[in-house]
């Protein structure tokens, strides 16, 4: 009887195993390491039936933070990477992990703070928004996790003449986390946040929180799309990675891109060139 | 409050996404029971029976691992079934697959270390019987384990109630893949992380109300069971 569960259970554990295998030879899907701003914000739940309707192609999003997207794709577990962060990028495809880099599109950070803005900071200068902040030692919620969004904080932070690795103080409060948790830690605390328009426009538990700083050019955010090299991991779908890349910078992909909207506010602004950095 | 009002919705409504991904993560944690179970079971009832010398380390060690970090066996199982790892040419990372394997190492020390304590001490009961009979040593574990089959029900709810209720491990091997490998667990922290906290919430209590009803199956299964075999 101990005998007849055993072959019961194997096969159960078979029958299902096989049912969630993938596809195999027809699998036309690819791995896209993505960040959370392009998954929270609800682009690609708008971008992908649109490509799949047109080519078939299933597109699977891994949601991660710039550095850690771009680390996946070093690995060779994704097939393109959609990110934010030019710098990390180039280095990516200088160091031979990636084909070419595109540029996709943009949107633009924004400097969130609580309704009250204790430090002051309302306006259009995030330089000196910045400085304010550090001197009133102002609650600041930084992601902390290599993402395209602390990248931009630390370079802003750069910008401001703050040296925030020396001056932090218990007020800088890194929480090694997404933008969605950095939203929720500051709306917690009262705090300040640097964010990606498209997560905060989507965002829903916003508390006191509104926006404190935006329309600098210095906040401008910049999306890019890189094929994983096939030559350094054979496994890439080049065909089908290289289809999702051609087909956002197309005529077609960028009147997606600017067709998502939230409220009647659109969140990406497609800007391809088509011929690739 | 309209979004509590739509977890609601999605449940009362059939939302076929939300049954897709319940389907996944019953699919997923009762496979890694089963497989758990025919690993665990067979090691508790072997390490119950015999002696060696290094038994009492190996005893404390399967109940150490019972408290394995689901996040850390998940990163030792996304480094083996990364493209860059010694398994990444079976290209099964980022699948339900990889998922159940992760929630299999996770429970294996739980079934064992339950059934291992179970048997010892139904061995206690049986000994001089099965050594009278001179019953071969895979015989006796046979014997054992059918007959504290009802006992052995708790390992494999503890097991399931650990893979269910963990989101660590199926975070990192799994990627949260929208229609693919996003669990129950894995919806709630992404529900949370985008500041929807009622549809969260509603997930939630969707999880722990199915962990309930398969916890009270498996209590009716016991009952009914031990009743036809007295």
């Amino acid at each position: 009887m101990a005998c007849r569960l055993t072959s019961l259970a194997s096969a159960l554990v078979f029958g299902i195993l096989a049912g969630l295998a993938p596809a195999g030879a027809q699998d036309r899907s690819i791995v896209v390491a993505s960040t959370t701003s392009t998954q929270d914000s609800g682009l690609f739940g708008h971008l992908l039936p649109l490509f799949k309707a047109r080519t078939g192609i299933e597109v699977k999003v891994i949601a991660q933070g710039t550095g850690q997207a771009l680390d996946t794709a070093r690995r060779g577990d994704a097939d393109v990477v959609f990110v934010h962060a030019k710098a990390q990028e180039e280095k990516f495809v200088a160091d031979g992990f990636g084909v070419k880099r595109f540029d996709v599109m943009y949107n633009d950070f924004v400097l969130i703070g609580p309704k009250s803005d204790p430090a002051g900071v309302r306006g259009k200068d995030i330089e000196t928004a910045l400085k304010a902040i550090q001197a009133k030692a102002a609650p600041f919620v930084s992601r902390g996790d290599k993402s395209g969004t602390h990248s931009a904080e630390l370079a802003l932070w750069k910008l401001a003449g703050v040296d925030i690795a020396a001056t932090k103080g218990p007020w800088y409060r890194e929480i090694g986390q997404g933008m969605g948790p950095a939203l929720n830690t500051a709306a917690a605390m009262n705090g300040y946040v640097l964010a990606d328009r498209g997560t905060w426009i989507s965002f829903k538990n916003r508390g006191e929180l509104e926006i404190a700083v935006e329309g600098d050019n210095r906040l401008f955010n910049q999306y890019g799309l890189i094929l994983v090299n096939p030559a350094k991991f054979p496994s890439v779908k080049k065909e089908l990675g290289q289809t999702f890349i051609d087909w956002l910078v197309s005529t077609e992909g960028r009147a997606a891109i600017a067709g998502y909207k939230i409220a009647g506010q659109q969140l990406f602004f497609p800007n391809a060139e088509k011929k690739g950095s | 409050m309209s979004d509590q009002l739509s977890a609601w919705q999605l449940i009362l409504t059939g939302d076929a996404a939300l049954f897709a991904i319940v389907w996944l993560s019953l699919a997923v944690s009762l496979s890694a029971v089963a497989l758990a179970a025919l690993i665990g079971m067979p090691l508790g009832a072997l390490v119950a029976l015999t002696r060696f010398p290094g038994r009492s380390v190996l005893v404390v060690l399967l109940n150490a691992m019972m408290g394995l970090p689901p996040v850390v066996v998940g990163l030792a199982v996304y480094l083996l079934l990364s493209r860059s790892g010694p398994l990444g040419s079976m290209g099964i990372l980022f699948t339900p697959t990889a998922m159940i394997i992760a929630q299999t190492i996770l429970i294996v020390p739980i079934i064992a270390a339950l059934t291992r304590q179970t048997i010892e001490d139904l061995w206690a009961e049986y000994r001089d019987e099965l050594t009278a009979m001179d019953v071969s040593q895979a015989g006796r574990i046979a014997t054992l384990l059918w007959d504290a089959r009802f006992s052995l029900l708790t390992a494999l709810l503890a097991g399931f109630g650990r893979a269910a209720a963990e989101v660590g491990a199926v975070m990192i091997v799994g990627g949260n893949i929208d229609g693919f490998t996003r669990t129950m667990t894995t919806a709630v922290a992404l529900e949370t992380s985008k500041g929807n906290l009622p549809l969260a919430m509603g997930l939630g209590l969707v999880l722990v109300a199915i962990v309930l009803a398969i916890n009270a199956a498996a209590w009716g299964t016991r009952v009914w069971s031990e009743r036809q075999a007295s």
